[in-house]
């Protein structure tokens, strides 16, 4: 089976946060209880665009704790493919919707002596579960949350009234910027730290990091990637004995999903590794759009992640 | 209550036995007449009623005596129980999921009952009944994995996933296969299977590690293992190697049916939701050879696997010296008439 | 004198490279005898990258157990601190106080015998350094520190297989299983099923 197991739910609320995000609760059907999970996990929603099947992650903001429903918040973005859209204008309170069970790419290093967590805009949310999971257990963090300008800035304000002085915040509209080389000087022995939101920042703190010596097991980060938009292309699957083509907006795994193949997948990000795929023949190139194979895996055209990475050419056999 | 516990020793006189109806769902873990590694690993779904599948943790006849013998251990050596500190949240998973699975798969004797966070324990067959705060280790009288290991069969090992690698980092090791929780606890995947021959070239542990890395909570795993063992020993540990090492020199035709057992491993893997660790519960159930021959399918078949078995394996698994001999006796009931496939003794 | 080599085998073997200079706020360097040798290379290859350790680092040397001491030519190259010791263990209290009052950045440089790497490793690790974060080169005896696993007393610079454990007397043979918790190799009895029954000792550490 593809994916992790699922939960039938329904929509408890939908709460719309400012002007680009909105917060979504489920719970599930049966009235049961949901398992709880660890702090930096997402689930994967399943969506019925007008009969294009979405399934998105999402990482869980509500507390690990609390068994009686997930939130998760997604940000609206317009140029997308659809996903965020279709949350954003079609999904209301009641609806029903298929999630998967908690999968956690991000965890928390439990062996830290201190949890140094830094965020950019909607890369807040798996911070808001870890937190709520550390805080439970007495851990040392301390978090660092940018973003563009006050008028977006609530779930800093709310997490400043939890934690009062172990949140720090930062607006880019007024000039207040996050100073990583300083926090990175200051942290004692056996900090981690964490690092989640726009990709510059990602990049940011890991350059820095490991300029200032820090070791590369100290250092996380987590970037779902939304599957990138291309021309159409073909691809044979040489088990399924199938051709399939992939649309401009659609992914690799998308399509063989659409065309009834059972290709496995956990994160759909590019981040979890689980999707890899053999290829057994290429004349062409593979854009490789994820975080997971090597350059020299890349190099060598035997792999590709179908979540998010696409093809063009003259011709793409898959060992699927 | 549904089971009739026996009363039985697993040291000194050995006055382990199986009855019957423990004979007739014995796990033997030889699905074909040959062995060799594989990564054999398929989800643990409830399994044939009466089976040792059919629940997700199995209590037999065993279970009060196996108990006892475990506190015997730990009253000798408590470094059998280690839990590094990070560990203590998976801890508690693991309590958690032993107390839900048990309260609900044998209601006649586990109870649990929630309130909140306050929970009352009920294990009938050791006459417990405990009221704690859970995730509150200062409510219970050890730590919430020795809490429950106590009261649960097999042993147990916890493993943190980071930087792409599973690490042990916690268990309850008391009826192993001579390996050692003090010295191989904080290792990585590779590491404590590094002592395996003939898996690592073959790329088993690559493959095994990378399932386990993306095993999903809800979606628990089983393997069979198996070893030998001379006389219903459960704790043949490396530490006490000097003790129960020399039963092994004195094996002969005449007694090898009734001391030579079988040792199988129902392993299972479970991925614990609050900590994303992963649970590794190891269960032993041993046979004597004269009972394992009872059921002519299996004399017939362990007959053939110990035959074609490696040697390195053998050595490994401790009974090398013994080989022949086992291989000798077991061929009195091998007629060479062929095994129908699958370990179901009816099928 | 170059650094080790080692004959492949089994995982949990430790792996052992060549230091050299990394980037970091500071640099703690702990050696042993002939380790000494890797940190004056160490020191080399910085200048001849025109890269600065000297002002940020701490360099704890002790003499080895087969008497080698550099201690004199470290004292040398003008380290920020330097502290010369008769022992590992007379230098462990030192090596902690290093380590707690550390901030990431540290970059931790071990050189010499397998003991010296491994017990400060293990040190390093128990204040929540990551284990691939530091950097080792092994030189000198290969005298190994193991790990009774029956009375669990630890017997130092064992240079024979089989050993007789220093703590309860049991003939052991040393296995090639590594715990880097212990910073120690496995001694297992090797006379347990036949008693009295000991292969002769032979020099396999030197």
């Amino acid at each position: 089976m593809s994916g992790a197991p699922r939960i039938h739910a329904r929509v408890a609320e939908v709460i719309p946060v400012n002007a680009l995000i909105k917060t979504f609760r489920f719970v599930p059907l049966d009235g049961g209880p949901v398992p709880p999970f660890s702090g930096g996990s997402h689930i994967v929603v399943e969506m019925n665009d007008n009969g294009t099947r979405r399934l998105n992650p999402y990482s869980l903001m509500s507390d690990p704790s609390d068994t009686s429903g997930y939130s998760i918040s997604v940000r609206r973005d317009d140029f997308g493919r659809g996903g965020s859209l279709f949350m954003h204008n079609h999904v209301e309170p009641g609806m029903e919707m298929t999630i998967s069970y908690p999968v956690n790419l991000f965890p928390e290093d439990a062996r830290a002596k201190k949890h140094l967590l830094i965020a950019g805009g909607i890369g807040i949310t798996p911070f808001i579960a870890q937190m709520a999971q550390m805080d439970a257990q007495n851990a040392n963090f301390e978090l660092h949350y940018a973003v563009q300008s006050r008028s977006l800035g609530q779930f800093g304000d709310e997490l400043k009234r939890s934690y009062d002085n172990r949140v720090h915040l930062y607006y880019d509209d007024e000039g207040i910027f996050i100073d990583i080389p300083k926090l990175l000087r200051g942290q004692p022995l056996g900090t981690h730290v964490y690092t989640c939101g726009p990709k510059g920042m990602i990049n940011a703190v890991h350059d820095l990091a490991e300029k200032a010596g820090w070791p590369k097991g100290a250092v996380h980060s987590e970037e779902f990637l939304a599957p990138p938009v291309g021309e159409p292309f073909e691809v044979e699957l040489a088990r399924s004995g199938k051709t399939i083509t992939v649309g401009a907006v659609q992914s690799l795994l998308e399509a063989m999903e659409a065309n009834g193949v059972d290709a496995p997948y956990l994160c759909r990000g590019g981040a979890c590794g689980q999707c890899e795929c053999d290829v057994l023949a290429l004349e062409g190139d593979i854009e490789h759009n994820d975080h997971w194979l090597t350059p020299e895996q890349r190099a060598s055209g035997k792999k590709i992640m179908p979540c998010v990475s696409r093809f063009s050419g003259e011709r793409l056999v898959l060992d699927l | 209550m549904g089971i009739q516990f026996n009363d039985e020793t697993f040291r000194n006189d050995y006055t382990y036995r199986n009855s019957p109806a423990g004979l007739a769902r014995f796990p033997f873990p030889f699905p074909e007449d040959e062995y060799m590694y594989s990564v054999n690993i398929e989800p643990h779904t409830p399994g044939r009623k009466g089976s040792v599948f059919e629940h997700s943790f199995d209590v037999d006849e065993h279970y009060v005596s196996e108990m006892k013998d475990r506190a015997r251990v730990l009253a000798e050596d408590p470094l059998r129980c280690q839990s590094l500190p990070h560990m203590t949240l998976a801890g508690w998973d693991l309590l958690e999921l032993i107390m839900e699975s048990k309260a609900r798969d044998y209601p006649d004797m586990f109870e649990l009952h929630k309130n909140g966070n306050k929970w009352r324990w009920v294990n009938k067959p050791l006459g417990i009944d405990d009221t704690f705060t859970f995730l509150d280790e200062s409510t219970l009288p050890y730590g919430p994995m020795e809490y429950i290991t106590r009261q649960a069969q097999g042993d147990f090992t916890l493993q943190d996933q980071r930087e792409d690698n599973l690490w042990i980092e916690a268990g309850m090791v008391t009826s192993q296969a001579d390996w050692s929780l003090d010295f191989d606890i904080g290792m990585s995947f590779h590491e404590w299977h590094a002592p395996v021959p003939l898996a690592g070239g073959m790329g088993i542990f690559d493959r095994a590690l990378k399932f386990l890395l993306k095993l999903q909570y809800g979606a628990p795993v089983r393997r069979f293992n198996w070893t030998m063992t001379v006389d219903p020993r459960l704790d043949t540990a490396p530490e006490t190697y000097p003790k129960w090492g020399p039963s092994k020199t004195t094996l002969n035709m005449d007694n090898v049916g009734a001391r030579q057992h079988l040792r199988v491993e129902l392993q299972t893997l479970y991925r614990l939701p609050r900590s994303n660790a992963i649970v590794f519960p190891i269960r032993c159930y041993l046979i004597s050879f004269q009972d394992l021959v009872t059921v002519p399918k299996w004399g017939r078949r362990l007959h053939r696997v110990l035959q074609g078995l490696p040697q390195e394996l053998a050595e490994y698994k401790g009974f090398a010296r013994n080989r022949e001999l086992l291989t000798n006796w077991l061929a009195q009931y091998d007629d060479g008439a062929p095994t129908s496939p699958g370990w179901w003794a009816e099928d | 004198m170059m650094n080790s080599e080692f004959a492949p085998s089994i995982a949990t073997r430790p792996v052992y490279g060549v230091l050299e200079p990394q980037q970091g706020t500071a640099h703690l360097m702990v050696a042993d005898g002939e380790g000494g040798g890797a940190i004056l290379d160490l020191f080399a290859k910085a200048d001849a990258a025109g890269t600065d350790l000297r002002s940020s680092a701490c360099i704890i040397y002790v003499k080895a157990a087969n008497g080698t001491d550099m201690g004199d030519d470290l004292a040398q190259i003008g380290a920020a601190r330097f502290y010369h010791g008769p022992t590992l263990a007379a230098a462990m209290s030192r090596i902690r106080k290093e380590l707690v009052d550390a901030h990431m950045g540290l970059q931790i440089y071990l050189a010499g015998t397998e003991t010296l790497i491994g017990v400060v490793q293990s040190e390093a690790m128990k204040v929540g350094y990551p284990y691939d974060g530091m950097h080792s080169e092994h030189r000198g005896s290969l005298a190994r520190r193991v790990q009774c696993v029956h009375c669990k007393g630890i017997t130092e610079n064992v240079t024979t297989d089989p050993m007789v454990c220093s703590h309860c007397g049991l003939n052991l043979y040393v296995r090639d299983h590594y715990s880097r918790r212990l910073a120690a190799f496995q001694g297992v009895n090797i006379d347990a099923e036949d008693p009295g029954q000991v292969p002769e000792m032979v020099e396999k550490f030197p």
